[in-house]
């Protein structure tokens, strides 16, 4: 046990073998990992975004570009926005009443997703997301996957069946489940939930995932589960994940971007924002200072 | 050694005591008066009830009371004793003693009879009529007030005009049953020529328990979590998509048990069908019909509304306290069969759609 006067004063998610001094904070800062081969493409591309929920502006003139093939973490205080930004993407912020995109646009592969002959049902078969408080249907493991094939009106059961192993295989579920498909999804430990939905979303062979903070509801051990998760998935899909946890943007993301009040403060290679922040508040927000 | 400290504990007679133990005996005999008076009620339908429906000889029940039509009551001397028969059998009866006395050679008998009508018989009819009207506007109102309820909080962006529907939903429950009943009289049987007839009815009660659907399925809707709705749409399924499968399923059980409530206020009102269905007494069955389209244009016989004119629109004797009592026994059985019936089907859906 460390009881450290640190640990007092720090936020629970800071680690606390840490010591207060930025050029100690080695646990935090993932390896240095080498530039993929042929650089990359930016797939999500947000200009000048600015974002109301009715008269109350939640985004500040957002630019930011998201690599394809890439795990970004999207990190802040709560209420900074970076939940919101990860909505405009998939356009879940059109259930909420009243919401808006007064100024900017996000472009998806070069196409501006508010554009009118964009519907949303296409845009959401394409970008899968994963919630914070895990949501299986209170239905089969084997339903809840093939939920989303279902509704594009995919009937073989030869197909079904395929779709399921794959989806679970992919998301490191199915030794665990594979005897009891049939069994209610919410029969589930909440890691296992949790990884469930993330097999119900790759089930559609999204482009994108977003994960809201993905973890937050989880112990250690799943969510460690989860995080070696993201890391196989790096390879074949854009990940954007929201997180409260430092230590887990900097175990799983390529870049980081470091949002404040409804601005993006910094956008950088994650080992940048951890080891040498240009900006002050995310030097104090990495280094627990407040948040 | 114990006994010489004094128990600071001890019970102290204060006001807040006594006011304490009154209050407690002032609710606890509220609840008993209540029990006592729903005991008393259902005590003595059943016991005045059962001694028409049921029988002490096999086959212990009294089977010409639930399967025949009402008929007039004929009580006679015959032989120096009383008799007491249908109007169908003391037609039969008559004709036979008739001939009996013709060729016999005699004069023929004369019957010194007393009628009471709707005293024999059974009620059959009122029984299948008020089936009917129950599981017609049953439907009719889960259909449009679960329709609407999903329209109200799934699509309807929430502002100020749906705030006012749902307010003049909520008014629409406040209105006496009568009302509605003069409402479907103006409406269906008048302005639309339906005259009496089932569907008139159907839609008048309809009308009458779907506030209370409507705001039940309102609020068995709220209760599906929100992430089955995120979820399914996150999937790219349209917002039908996602009601039918992730949202309605969930929200059934809710929903029945609003109906359950409803069926026994269908089930049990007697002035929405007065001018809109009921027929005070029909020879005909309700599938006697020449076409198929006539069968929703005829008025039925219902339960309440024969309660309703055996206690108060003819004679009263002893023998129509017999009809009174066995009707009113026989609706109740009616109603608590079919409630039983919605809580095995919800409870069913429970299980299979818990979460």
């Amino acid at each position: 046990m460390v009881t450290s006067a640190f640990t007092t004063t720090a936020p629970m998610d800071t680690p606390p073998a840490a010591s207060s001094t930025p050029t100690t904070r080695a646990p935090l800062v993932p390896a240095a990992r080498p530039p993929a081969a042929g650089g990359t493409r930016t797939i999500i591309d947000i200009e000048n975004l600015d974002f109301y929920y009715g008269q109350k502006q939640a985004l500040f003139d957002i630019n930011l570009k998201l690599d394809d093939k890439r795990v970004t973490a999207f990190i802040g205080p709560s209420g900074c926005g970076k939940s919101t930004l990860l909505r405009c993407f998939n356009r879940m912020n059109d259930l909420i009443d009243d919401t808006s995109i007064k100024r900017g646009s996000i472009k998806i592969n070069g196409i501006d997703i508010s554009r009118h002959d964009v519907d949303p049902i296409e845009l959401r078969k394409r970008i899968g997301m994963v919630f914070q408080k895990s949501n299986p249907f209170p239905k089969s493991i084997y339903e809840n996957i093939t939920y989303g094939l279902r509704i594009q009106g995919i009937k073989s059961k030869a197909r079904l069946d395929e779709v399921v192993e794959k989806s679970l295989r992919g998301a490191a579920l199915w030794d665990e489940v594979k005897d009891r498909l049939y069994e209610s999804g919410l029969s589930l430990s909440g890691g296992q939930q949790q990884r469930l939905c993330i097999a119900r979303a790759i089930a559609v062979e999204p482009e994108i995932i977003l994960m809201d903070e993905p973890c937050s509801a989880l112990d250690p051990i799943a969510t460690a589960k989860v995080e070696e998760l993201i890391h196989e998935l790096k390879n074949r899909y854009t990940i954007i994940i929201v997180t409260h946890s430092m230590q887990q943007a900097a175990r799983c993301s390529d870049k980081t971007a470091f949002f404040y009040m409804g601005k993006l403060i910094e956008y950088a290679d994650t080992r940048t924002i951890f080891m040498n922040p240009a900006n002050s508040q995310t030097e104090a927000y990495v280094s627990g200072r407040f948040g | 050694m114990t006994s010489d400290v004094k128990n600071p504990y001890a019970s102290k007679p204060t006001a807040i005591r006594q006011w304490e133990n009154f209050f407690f005996w002032a609710f606890r005999g509220a609840t008993y008066f209540v029990l006592l008076c729903g005991v008393a009620v259902f005590g003595y339908i059943v016991f005045k009830g059962s001694q028409t429906v049921f029988r002490l000889t096999p086959p212990f029940v009294n089977v010409a009371f639930l399967t025949e039509s009402p008929e007039t009551l004929y009580v006679f001397e015959h032989d120096g004793k009383k008799v007491e028969m249908g109007d169908k059998d003391y037609r039969t009866f008559r004709e036979s003693e008739e001939a009996k006395a013709k060729a016999a050679g005699q004069p023929a008998p004369e019957f010194k009879s007393e009628s009471y009508a709707y005293s024999a018989g059974g009620i059959f009819p009122c029984i299948v009529g008020t089936v009917l009207l129950v599981v017609g506007s049953m439907v009719i109102a889960l259909v449009l007030g679960v329709a609407s309820a999903i329209f109200l909080t799934e699509y309807a962006t929430q502002g100020p005009i749906v705030r006012a529907i749902r307010l003049a939903i909520l008014n629409l429950a406040g209105v006496p049953s009568i009302v509605f009943g003069l409402f479907g009289f103006g409406m269906f049987v008048i302005f639309f020529g339906w005259n009496v007839s089932l569907i008139a009815g159907w839609f008048t009660l309809a009308f009458m328990v779907m506030p209370v659907i409507i705001t039940a399925s309102e609020e068995a809707l709220k209760t599906v979590p929100k992430g089955f709705r995120e979820g399914s749409l996150a999937l790219g399924a349209t917002k039908w998509q996602t009601i039918r499968k992730a949202v309605l399923p969930y929200a059934l059980p809710g929903i029945l048990t609003s109906s359950i409530l409803g069926i026994a206020r269908v089930a049990g009102e007697t002035a929405p069908i007065m001018f809109t269905a009921a027929y005070v007494v029909r020879d005909k069955l309700p599938w006697q019909v020449d076409k198929f389209s006539d069968f929703f244009f005829q008025g039925v016989m219902a339960l309440p509304y024969h309660i309703y004119v055996v206690s108060s629109k003819i004679p009263q004797n002893e023998y129509t306290e017999r009809v009174q009592y066995g009707t009113a026994f026989v609706f109740l059985a009616i109603v608590a069969v079919i409630a039983a019936a919605s809580i095995i089907l919800r409870n069913k859906l429970r299980s299979r759609y818990k979460w």
